[in-house]
């Protein structure tokens, strides 16, 4: 028996909260007779005792509710309609259900009390008989109950041996069904996780109070309050500890240190309270992968990692939805069908394995297959397709950057499942359920090797794991979830780079977008100028930049300082800033004052909006340019050649003007070149290209020394840059005169008179062959 | 009769219905809150409970006065309360509801909006705020 002692217990505490709600159920059904609901309920329960006491060999108890079964399954089919006397015979049964649990409880068997006369009086009424005699019988079932077991007694001397017990204990074993079986299996699987407690041997005298329930049902609303009140205590907590720090009391250091120990006690406590072991959630796995298999023809074999791994409960609710979703794409589009597997030399049955398990303070949930892997060529032609990123951006972007395609809106179609092997149809959907409860997705590939989707999930939503940063002189949390790794730039603004005034930092090799905070949050940065100093002394302070993933692809966001990494209590904001779109919350530091928790994604957007809209006022000039040169206007840039010669270029062509270090240019093939931004830029001379305007007056001086710096014009856009090296730029005009092209040489298109002097508007098609590039495909660098 | 709180907002002696007010406080340490409208001054801790804290004198196109002393007038409203920074309290006043009239059209638009009417006192003109209208701030 001893191995049983704990599916008894459980069997007693479930059957009498079964036992509980039935005694409300049925006089609910007086009221109701028609309610389904309730009649469904009021089967569901007899039948389960019913089974499980079959199961466990209580004859009589089983018989007892099998009659009552019998007659509320009539009812069920409306057969029956529920009357007085059904109820109190019902009831009745209830009561006697009752004193057989106690029996079992104290003896181990389920007394020997008889119920035959209440047995045959479910029978006849389920035959729809209203006995009479057995009516009156039944009637005053209910009023015994003061001292029940007495009255079934003295009957049960006269009839002890004859039917029910014995008999369908042996015969009835074989009849429970097997959604019966389930049924148990999962009454005694769910206490055993929820208190484990439970199963421990209890001496004997205490069997009354260990059959007592060890788990008990809270309103979820009262188990939100509490879950609010830690938080306050935690956030009070944190106040004391800032409070007594400046403080020369070891009393008051000792009751912090209490008080601290205690909190946190209190707050794993009552965050274990929502919480549930995923399991609960991947119990549910195997039966949807076995039918999907089927239905795709597949053999996959699921296998589960972590299950005690524990998750708030609405966190549960909330990544079930993704979680058969990603399981779905990996059989209908990971797992190849078992030939093709074959021929790969892989086992045909596929793997999917399902892993949950802790790090840094959140709950990681894979999901990965050993399946043919993502055709990241086919996902990077598809994006381009539907417009969700350039050709040249996806030229550049990384493997997993074009993995993480699958993810954007309008990725995903019915026919993507033809086009692209079939990954990503409404991942999208994932991704935002996910990245509503604060979690993200990551998804990793190998080609032939399989595919792993990665959800990092909050443990719970009130508490986070938070890093305290400092921006000018405001203090704001960055939810860990959202943070990848944390860099100092030790030289500030001058570890950055600065392209078209937009910061980018290369992280081991790859660029990094870069946001800063204070920017983001409606201050102003500039970029740092030659005259700065470069930040090598100690006084310039270090800033950093966080690591983190924005939509699609990681950025950095700047802050001055990190001062802290706490737990921090999420407090929704008041609704008349919730529409802000960069903050997901506020919270209250150990000071007591208030701070904002950082929406990654939302300042990622709001950035990106801000960059579109810069980019739209670049195209609004070019627009105006593109009109003034209708109206034969040209703004040039006016150049110093040599010997005093005023040259010009139009200054659309002109992206940017530097001056240079002689020492840095370095020779390659015919040209000097220089590393300009990652490129090799030819440079070009004037007085190189134009040999033949010979010096009135100043021949002598070609000897002279050359400077230590150089005016470079840079011409063309990156990747076909063009550095003209001219002796000084002198200014920007606008000019409607119109090009003389009479007597021009080699290199000049067209000959103007600008502020009095005779002009050279230089030819940039002819520079462009000077320098030797093959730039047919290139006719913005022509001359205008 | 109509009991109004009465606070000096600049020029103005603005009167709230006592019974919106939830209590009054001394300053309290405001976080300022980027991206929003600047008639919004911050966020403050109301024993745990995060709070907005509204500059009345911008909201109702007036001027701050620096260096006074000023209150919160913690305000209920459907959202939770939310706090009004004005420069002074003064009495609690019982006012008769024939010494009511519409807002006068001298006011500036801006400001009459936001006021219910006017009651005339004996020394001087009391506006009463339409404090839903006050807190609900667009930016």
């Amino acid at each position: 028996m001893g191995e049983f002692d704990d599916v008894i217990a459980e069997f007693l505490v479930e059957s009498r909260e079964g036992l509980d709600t039935l005694d409300r159920d049925l006089v609910a059904l007086e009221e109701a007779p028609d309610s389904r609901e309730l009649l469904g309920r009021i089967f569901r329960c007899f039948h389960t005792v019913k089974g499980t006491a079959g199961f466990l060999g209580f004859g009589k108890l089983e018989s007892l509710t099998h009659a009552g079964e019998s007659l509320l399954s009539r009812m069920r089919d409306g057969e029956l309609r529920p009357s007085a006397s059904i109820t109190s015979a019902l009831l009745g049964t209830v009561d006697a259900v009752r004193i057989m649990l106690n029996e079992v409880e104290s003896t181990g068997n389920d007394g020997d009390g008889d119920y035959s006369q209440l047995t045959e009086t479910l029978k006849a009424l389920c035959r729809g008989e209203e006995p009479a005699a057995p009516a009156a019988a039944a009637e005053p079932e209910p009023e015994p109950e003061p001292e029940p077991v007495p009255a079934p007694q003295p009957k049960a001397a006269a009839k002890a041996a004859p039917e029910p017990a014995p008999q369908p204990a042996a015969a009835k074993p074989p009849e429970p069904s097997l959604d019966e079986e389930v049924a148990g299996a999962q009454q005694e699987e769910a206490p055993r996780a929820a208190a484990p407690q439970a199963a421990a041997p209890a001496p004997e005298e205490h069997r009354q109070a260990a059959a007592v329930p060890e788990s008990v049902r809270v309103d979820l609303t009262l188990l939100d309050n509490l879950v609010d009140l830690a938080g306050e205590l935690v956030l009070t907590r944190n106040h004391i500890v800032q409070l007594s720090k400046g403080r020369d009391d070891t009393d008051l250091a000792t009751a912090t240190q209490r008080l601290n120990f205690v909190t946190a006690q209190l707050q794993d406590g009552i965050m274990r309270m929502r919480m549930q072991p995923v399991s609960n959630l991947f119990t549910k796995f195997p039966r949807v992968v076995r039918d999907l298999a089927r239905s795709c023809r597949k053999l996959v074999r699921l296998e589960l990692d972590g299950r005690d791994t524990e998750l708030d409960k609405s966190l549960i609710e909330t990544i079930k939805d993704p979680m058969v979703h990603l399981l779905r794409n990996c059989v209908d589009h990971g797992i190849e069908p078992p030939e093709v597997r074959a021929k790969a030399g892989k086992h045909p049955e596929g793997r999917i394995i399902l892993r949950a398990y802790h790090q840094n303070g959140l709950v990681h949930i894979e999901v990965a297959d050993d399946g043919n892997g993502i055709a990241l060529d086919k996902v990077k032609k598809r994006g381009i397709e539907r417009g969700l990123v350039t050709p040249e951006r996806a030229e550049m972007m990384s493997d997993s950057e074009v993995a993480s395609l699958i993810f954007l809106p309008g990725f995903s179609t019915a026919d993507a499942i033809s086009n692209i092997s079939g990954r990503g149809v409404g991942m999208d959907v994932v991704k935002t359920n996910v990245e509503a409860v604060g979690g993200t997705v990551e998804v990793d590939t190998r080609r032939g090797h399989g595919t792993t989707f990665i959800l990092k999930i909050p443990l719970t939503l009130a508490i986070i794991p938070a890093l305290v940063v400092r921006c000018a002189d405001a203090r704001f949390a960055i939810p860990q979830v959202n943070v990848l790794e944390l860099v100092r730039l030790t030289r500030a603004k001058h570890s950055l780079e600065w392209i078209h005034g937009a910061p980018v930092y290369r992280l081991r090799g790859k660029l990094l977008p870069v946001i800063f905070l204070e920017e983001a949050m409606g201050g102003h940065i500039m970029p740092p100028t030659a005259n700065d100093n470069a930040g090598e002394d100690d006084e310039t302070p270090s800033l950093f930049l966080a690591v983190v993933q924005g939509p699609g692809r990681q950025f950095g966001l700047v802050v001055d300082a990190v001062l802290d990494q706490q737990e921090i209590v999420v407090k929704p904001l008041p609704k008349l800033l919730a529409e802000i779109g960069a903050f997901a919350g506020a919270t209250l530091l150990g000071d007591g004052r208030v701070a904002l928790i950082l929406d990654i994604l939302g300042i990622a957007q709001r950035a990106r909006i801000v960059s579109e809209l810069r980019e739209d006022a670049m195209l609004e000039r070019a627009r105006q340019q593109e009109s003034q040169r209708a109206k034969g206007m040209r703004t040039l840039l006016l150049l110093q050649g040599p010997d005093d010669a005023r040259l010009a270029v139009p200054l659309e062509d002109v992206s940017r003007l530097e001056t240079i270090d002689v020492n840095s240019i370095e020779s390659g093939g015919q040209h000097q070149v220089l590393q300009y931004r990652g490129e090799i830029m030819p440079l070009l001379r004037t007085s190189e290209l134009l040999p033949e305007r010979r010096s009135r007056m100043r021949n002598d001086f070609s000897e002279k020394e050359e400077p230590k710096t150089l005016s470079v014009v840079v011409l063309g856009r990156p990747g076909r840059t063009l550095g003209l090296v001219v002796d000084d730029v002198l200014d920007v005009v606008e000019t409607t005169t119109e090009l003389r092209r009479v007597g021009v040489r080699q290199g000049v298109v067209g000959t103007l008179v600008v502020q009095n002097r005779v002009t050279e508007v230089l030819d940039l098609q002819w520079l462009v062959a000077a320098a030797g590039f093959d730039m047919t495909e290139e006719p913005s660098l022509a001359a205008g | 009769m109509e009991h109004l709180c009465t606070f000096d907002v600049d020029s103005l002696f603005i009167g709230i219905q006592i019974t919106r007010i939830q209590e009054i406080l001394r300053p309290q340490p405001v976080t300022p809150v980027p991206l929003t409208s600047s008639v919004i001054l911050g966020l403050m801790s109301l024993r745990g409970q995060i709070v907005p804290v509204i500059n009345l004198a911008e909201r109702l196109g007036m001027q701050m006065h620096e260096g006074a002393e000023a209150f919160n007038v913690l305000i209920r409203t459907s959202d939770g309360p939310v706090s009004l920074l004005v420069d002074r309290v003064g009495d609690v006043v019982e006012v008769p509801p024939e010494a009511f009239e519409p807002a006068p059209d001298t006011l500036r638009p801006a400001l009459r909006s936001l006021i219910r009417g006017a009651y005339k006192l004996e020394k001087r003109l009391l506006l009463a705020l339409d404090a839903e209208a006050a807190v609900h701030v667009e930016y």
